[in-house]
């Protein structure tokens, strides 16, 4: 097990959700399920994170905050789908202003379906993007070190 | 005086647990300026009451916020009931006062607990959503949702209570009312609190009013302005003083949302009391025909719902005004003149909710 494992900093982003999974996440890290102790940390700079927690079903003028955030985070990263609006669009998926999915805009690794999704499922999705961050970390470093 | 600079700040901000931006023009570290640009949550779901059955449309206009969810979906039938002249059972409006009392409840320990985190103090964060939680566990058993109930239907609502369950609530509260009292108690006297709030973020009693601040916003410039007032759904039977302070600062908007955290257990006390026994939602028939709008009182002050019909199974329109984008141009007048550091606590007492101002 890594250090990224170990303590991975998640970094959330609001991409035209209604707030139920943001509050959702949010209750992750207060004293009911407390994440923090496992080493979990929310930051709010892209460049501390391995982690993106992202939720909602990204509306036009959001496309361009997602793919900023995503790009500016170091490799290796993963991305987590939360909730079944970043997952397919769900309710709002025939509005005319959402794309329908993180997945349109970015890649994503895991998704964590549920409206809204409950903490348990968010916090499972964390664990198995953890599983995704260390092939990602083991397969970066074989690139590198094979070409170096 | 310096040249003028413009910050950006949101829409991703480590504050900020919703997007939103403000250009901040600034002389050294005194924001002269701040111009709000929204949009980064619009969904457009006011558009979709022409693609859904005006039964299912329930649903999604519960999603217009995961916060006020409730709320919003109990509007929108009222607005629609009054449109199709039912007269819903008396039980089900007693129990949607209920469950919106516990949502207001739900919304401003989430509301305490971000503010304490905008100043920095988090362990008083940590101590509200813990109540918090308490809060959510009530709704969870009641309705089977933590933050998305789903229990309203055109004609009443769906799940009812027991009077087991009614007694479990009871037992429940003299705990939640300590909880409050010592949160209530940090929210007024510490002094950290006091530091960051107290003559921040002015808002006099006449500005208040002309620029139509609504909900704690404007209770906490010395108006008694809410929605309950007008006697709505079962608010008729039960007790309600709204809680006002007169200061008008960052403190007193505080303080508001500590008091109506009383306020809402005293209501569900009275509702429990007064609640009537019989059916909880009647038969809906036909589509309905006519136009109305619904007011009733969130977390964040007044929400408007406005249904348009024509007889079709389709409503042609659902317009929402929500309290949040009414307390904006009061937002921008208290930036005005405060310090770079004051803008996250400022921006927070409006209790901003941008997921129901841009729907």
């Amino acid at each position: 097990m890594s250090y990224l494992q170990k303590s991975p900093w998640i970094i959330h982003y609001d991409a035209s959700s209604c707030n139920g999974c943001d509050i959702e996440v949010l209750a992750c890290l207060t004293p009911l399920y407390d994440v923090e102790r496992f080493g979990i940390l929310n930051t709010g700079n892209p460049k501390h994170a391995d982690i993106f927690v992202i939720t909602g079903g990204v509306n036009e003028i959001n496309r361009e905050v997602v793919k900023n955030i995503y790009e500016q985070m170091p490799h290796p990263k993963v991305v987590v789908a939360v909730g079944i609006c970043a997952c397919s669009g769900g309710v709002f998926k025939e509005c005319y202003n959402i794309s329908g999915g993180v997945a349109t805009v970015i890649p994503v690794d895991v998704y964590v379906p549920g409206c809204a999704a409950r903490p348990e499922s968010i916090i499972d999705g964390i664990v198995q993007a953890l599983k995704i961050l260390e092939q990602k970390r083991i397969a970066l470093k074989t690139t590198v070190e094979g070409t170096a | 005086m310096s040249k003028q600079i413009i910050v950006p700040f949101g829409p991703q901000h480590p504050v900020l647990p919703e997007p939103i931006h403000l250009d901040l023009v600034l002389e050294d570290e005194r924001v002269v300026e701040a111009i709000p640009s929204i949009g980064y949550v619009h969904r457009g779901l006011e558009k979709l009451v022409e693609k859904r059955d005006y039964k299912d449309y329930v649903f999604i206009s519960e999603r217009i916020c995961g916060i006020c969810s409730f709320i919003h979906g109990a509007t929108y039938c009222q607005a629609v009931e009054q449109v199709m002249g039912l007269e819903i059972p008396r039980r089900a409006e007693f129990l949607r006062a209920i469950w919106s009392e516990y949502s207001r409840m739900h919304s401003h320990l989430l509301w305490l607990g971000c503010f304490a985190d905008a100043m920095g103090y988090e362990n008083l964060f940590m101590n509200c959503w813990k109540v918090r939680e308490k809060i959510l566990d009530v709704l969870e058993r009641t309705t089977g949702g933590r933050v998305i109930q789903g229990v309203n239907r055109v004609g009443g609502v769906s799940r009812d209570m027991d009077a087991a369950e009614f007694r479990r609530i009871e037992t429940e509260i003299p705990g939640l009312r300590a909880d409050y009292t010592e949160l209530t108690r940090i929210f007024d006297e510490d002094l950290t609190v006091q530091t960051r709030t107290k003559g921040v973020g002015m808002l006099s009693k006449d500005m208040a009013w002309e620029l139509g601040a609504v909900g704690p916003v404007i209770r906490g410039s010395g108006h008694a302005v809410d929605a309950r007032m007008t006697g709505y759904g079962a608010y008729d039977e039960l007790d309600f003083k709204p809680v006002v302070r007169t200061e008008g600062d960052c403190h007193a908007r505080c303080l508001v949302r500590a008091g109506e955290l009383f306020t809402s257990l005293d209501l569900i006390e009275n509702a429990i009391d007064r609640i009537p026994k019989g059916d909880i939602l009647i038969p809906v028939k036909g589509n309905p025909s006519g136009e109305y709008y619904a007011q009733t009182e969130q977390p964040r002050g007044e929400v408007i719902h406005y249904v348009k019909a024509n007889g079709k199974k389709n409503l042609v329109r659902h317009r929402v005004r929500t309290p949040t984008l009414a307390n904006v141009p009061p937002l921008v007048h208290m930036l005005a003149g405060c310090e770079l550091a004051d803008v996250p606590v400022i921006v927070l007492t409006i209790d901003p909710c941008i997921g129901c101002m841009e729907r």
